[in-house]
């Protein structure tokens, strides 16, 4: 997995997943969006628009990087699932816990206001 | 030509405990066992998650990514259904304790859903007693 951050004009930092996201590396998602917040980062969209695959360790990745950005007052979105991907987050529930967005374009707008 | 149990096709792999080869096996068995019609583009899809979350138990749980320990992998194709098996040397553990966390007050766990996910996406899952190995069925629909 290699994954590309950059920050959006309105302030929303935006990180693109492209590879996989797997148990073997889901650790540098993880510390790429800690070392943002840690420098003051507070609203993200992760897009998986160029990602083939997540596998259960990711969606936790996700689930605890989703955890620990709101108990720092974040909020953090998700865009870019391909049938595939959004069919694990609806069977295991987690287009219930994420904003998920087709694009990212639409991420970013839904933090304006 | 069938072989003795009737299938097409049987595979038999050993694999080292290292997560960074789940996806090449996965394109292995993929690509030998994926060659009967009746297995759709969704039902692809599920074997590819089945077996990387199977191999992942197997390589972080049950071996504990200990590189002296294996991952056996067995895979069968008949007519009707794929069969894939995949053991470990661990200890085993209660398939039965472990709960998916799909309730509203269990989302924010961020572990627990691999097992969920096999058992959601293939016909049939067995373990054997000592709980150190699965077997995945799929069938033709």
């Amino acid at each position: 997995m290699a994954f590309t951050a950059s920050r959006d004009a309105s302030g929303v930092y935006l990180i693109r997943v492209e590879g996989q996201l797997v148990v073997g590396n889901r650790q540098e998602l993880k510390t790429g969006v800690s070392e943002a917040l840690d420098h003051g980062e507070r609203r993200f969209v992760i897009d998986f628009s160029r990602t083939g695959y997540i596998d259960s360790s990711g969606l936790g990745a996700l689930v605890s990087i989703s955890k620990k950005v709101r108990e720092q007052g974040g909020e953090l979105r998700l865009s870019g699932l391909n049938e595939d991907l959004r069919s694990l987050f609806e069977l295991t529930k987690l287009d219930t816990l994420f904003a998920i967005s087709d694009t990212a374009e639409r991420a970013v707008a839904g933090f304006a206001g | 030509m069938p072989g003795p149990t009737g299938a097409t096709v049987q595979l038999s792999l050993r694999v080292p405990s290292d997560v960074a080869c789940i996806e090449e096996v996965v394109d292995l068995l993929m690509r030998h066992c994926c060659t009967d019609s009746w297995l759709c583009r969704r039902l692809r899809f599920n074997l590819r998650v089945a077996i990387a979350e199977a191999l992942a138990n197997a390589i972080v749980a049950g071996n504990q990514e200990d590189r002296s320990k294996s991952v056996q992998v067995q895979a069968e194709v008949c007519g009707d259904h794929l069969r894939v098996e995949v053991t470990d040397e661990g200890r085993g553990f209660d398939p039965a304790r472990i709960s998916a966390p799909i309730r509203p007050d269990e989302l924010d766990r961020d572990s627990g859903r691999g097992l969920f996910l096999i058992r959601s996406l293939v016909d049939d899952v067995r373990f054997n007693d000592q709980g150190n190995s699965i077997c995945m069925t799929l069938r033709r629909r």
